[in-house]
């Protein structure tokens, strides 16, 4: 087991947040935002990886006793997936909206909000 | 006692569900009945719940996986603390959906589908006992959240309220959830209470300082604590009324309830020789969210954004009550939150009444108007001095235990002073709104360019004849709620009770696990009733409310040097997601930074 998944993890997370905080265009945000949450799918795996492991399903063709991968963090990450695909696709719904009624996916044009 | 605790979420989660299918044919009457009905029947259920986990534990292991050595089920760990606080999010349903039989517009049974999903999911995070199980339901009530905020579409305002509240929340969840995966790695562990016996046995060490604070930043994000808070004054600006009484009343709190079940559960057995430092940090960062809030809230002229500064600054009240680390400061803001909860709810609603008729929602452009609205203004008025701590009302009673907390902690005596000072500003500024506003008292407020109104906003004004008896009627069982909340025997000692089996992490292993040292009943403090510090606390609290309210419409302004100040953070709250995200990263980094230079 490598340190490398938890940095790719890590590289993940801090540059989807300088996406998320420097962009100005709402579908690149968002795009952002699920760069940001790949670093926990990542993150997840990795802390349940064992090398040499097999696929965590017992059957007759594996030898008793042998390593498996985590199965719980797979099941984690499967969940994960979908809650945050639920939250982008409530975000990617507003940014159509306001694409369509005020002609705009620049959060400074939409800026109605302040102070 | 199983099908009960299932019951109680799944019986609004279906109806919701069913709602939501059923959108196609526009029966707005019998969804109202569908949805309050499954809103009661939840709160029979969870009333059941609580009067049988009284002074005990109820653990539920779904699917009937009870832990054989190690702990391969999910469980609901049940106490005082959290089944109440789930019965109450049921009864602060009650009046939001009552409410958005007047108040929405737009496919309401979609809105009543919603509406029941995020209670349910609010009420299946007070009592889960598993933290990935928490991060779930905390998600799901995020996401019902999103929606209900921006539910009112087709305005700019609450589509971009709701974008940044989604972006900045969304973030937040991450980090939590990152947090999560790196507790895992280290103990292999997702039951609270396994994670913090295998926290207990290995120690404090980086990992668990930066798990500590990535879990803390996701529920303070939620919880609105500095530097976390920016999203709350675009979010509570925007949404239905009947939302933002579920969000100004429960959901908010909801996060710093997260935040002290996970400190007491996973990471207390770690960190139990570093009370004081946690103490400092968290009570300063209260204070810190108490002061910025109240400040903002007085220089607001724009009604919803001041109440949701309020919100903001009474949040710093509360992490304060639960970060002085004691059974009768939790206890306290349990009380506190719930008395508190019932004043805002009822603010929102007079508020929401007041721009629904006249259109319009500035201090300034609102002046006088609303004279004709008596009944209203009444229960305004006292909403407002409850916030301001009138005795006997709950707030008064939940304070007085967080200042006697604090009083008996060591070094601490400065802080209910500073307390006072907090809830006078912040009920100076409702107070001065109000008089303004129902009383046309005084000078108008200054102009604030921020809130020039937008042709678009100027066109809507075809329900001016709204409906007010409903909303104030509500609006005064709320207050009187708050009344009866204070006046209620024994609750002082009965939630102290709760509050000390909260705090105990041992008990808390022992009865979800079995087995344990330490399993022992926790020891609970003795209540004394509100003393004679309490009333002139809440004394002073009054009379700087009446001060600062009196000096607001007298047109005083503050000294050049102050009102820069206050322009420059308030330009901080730029409504730029991104600019919220920066803050909120930050702040995870900061209070990493802390821990590993403080508790060591």
């Amino acid at each position: 087991m490598t340190v490398l998944p938890y940095l790719v993890a890590g590289w993940l997370l801090v540059v989807g947040l300088w996406g998320v905080i420097t962009s100005r265009q709402l579908v690149h945000q968002v795009v952002c935002l699920t760069v940001v949450q790949s670093s926990t799918y990542v993150l997840l795996l990795a802390v349940g990886y064992r090398t040499g492991g097999y696929a965590p399903i017992v059957s007759s063709s594996v030898p008793p006793s042998s390593p498996f991968v985590d199965p719980i963090v797979q099941a984690l990450a499967l969940t994960d997936v979908v809650v945050e695909a639920t939250v982008v696709a409530v975000l990617l719904a507003l940014t159509v909206q306001a694409h369509k009624r005020f002609g705009t996916a620049d959060p400074d044009r939409l800026g109605e909000l302040s102070g | 006692m199983t099908a009960l605790v299932a019951l109680s979420l799944l019986v609004p989660i279906v109806a919701g569900t069913a709602l939501a299918l059923a959108n196609v044919a526009e029966r707005r009457r019998a969804a109202a009945v569908v949805a309050v009905g499954a809103a009661l029947a939840s709160l029979v259920l969870l009333a059941v719940v609580l009067a049988r986990t009284g002074r005990g534990r109820t653990v539920v292991w779904w699917g009937d996986w009870p832990p054989r050595g190690r702990v391969v089920g999910i469980d609901f760990a049940i106490d005082g603390l959290g089944a109440g606080l789930a019965l109450y999010v049921m009864v602060l349903a009650l009046p939001a959906l009552l409410m958005a039989g007047y108040a929405i517009r737009a496919s309401a049974q979609l809105f009543y589908g919603v509406c029941l999903v995020f209670v349910a999911a609010m009420v299946g995070y007070c009592l889960t006992g598993d933290l990935f199980d928490l991060f779930v339901f905390f998600e799901l009530m995020s996401v019902a959240a999103y929606v209900l905020v921006g539910y009112e579409v087709r305005q700019r305002a609450p589509l971009e309220g709701a974008l940044t509240f989604a972006i900045t929340n969304g973030v937040g969840s991450i980090l939590l959830l990152f947090g999560i995966a790196l507790l895992y790695g280290k103990t292999g562990a997702l039951n609270l209470a396994q994670i913090g016996r295998a926290l207990h046995e290995v120690g404090p060490s980086g990992l668990v300082y930066v798990a500590f604070a990535l879990v803390a930043t996701g529920l303070l994000v939620k919880a609105a604590v500095v530097p976390f808070h920016f999203w709350t004054a675009d979010a509570y600006g925007v949404a239905p009324t009947p939302v933002l009484i579920l969000l100004a009343g429960v959901f908010s709190e909801l996060g710093l309830y997260g935040f002290a079940r996970v400190f007491w559960t996973v990471f207390e057995p770690a960190l139990a020789a570093h009370h004081d430092a946690v103490r400092a940090i968290f009570v300063v960062l209260g204070v810190a969210t108490g002061l910025l809030g109240a400040a903002l809230a007085l220089a607001q002229h724009h009604l919803r954004r001041m109440l949701a500064f309020v919100v903001v600054s009474q949040i710093g009240l509360f992490l304060v009550g639960i970060a002085l680390l004691s059974a009768d400061g939790l206890a306290g803001t349990a009380i506190f939150v719930v008395g508190d909860g019932f004043a805002k709810a009822a603010l929102f609603i007079c508020v929401g009444v007041v721009q629904h008729r006249y259109d319009a929602i500035e201090e300034r452009t609102l002046h006088g108007r609303a004279r004709a609205l008596r009944p209203l203004a009444v229960v305004y008025l006292i909403a407002a001095l409850t916030v301001a701590d009138l005795p006997p009302f709950g707030t008064f009673l939940g304070k007085a235990l967080v200042e006697d907390a604090a009083l008996s902690a060591p070094g601490w005596a400065w802080v209910p002073a500073v307390m006072a000072l907090i809830s006078a500003l912040a009920a100076g500024a409702l107070l001065r709104a109000g008089l303004r506003v129902f009383g046309g008292v005084g000078e108008p407020a200054p102009r604030d360019e921020r809130f020039a109104p937008r042709e678009e906003d100027a066109a809507r004004s075809d329900e001016a004849d709204v409906a007010v008896g409903v909303p104030a009627a509500i609006a005064a069982v709320l207050v009187l709620a708050a009344l009866v909340w204070g006046l209620v025997p024994g609750l002082a000692q009965a939630v102290t009770d709760a509050a000390a089996r909260f705090i105990d992490p041992a008990g808390y292993a022992a009865a979800v696990l079995g087995g344990g040292v330490g399993a022992s009943t926790p020891a609970v403090p003795a209540v004394r009733g509100p003393g004679v510090t309490a009333y002139l606390y809440a004394a002073a609290t009054l009379a700087g409310a009446a001060a600062v309210a009196a000096l607001g419409v007298a047109g005083r302004r503050l000294p050049a040097a102050a009102a820069r100040a206050v322009d420059a953070v308030r330009a901080l709250h730029s409504g730029h997601a991104g600019d919220y995200v920066a803050w909120t990263a930050g702040g995870a980094a900061a209070l990493a930074g802390l821990f590993a230079l403080t508790l060591r």
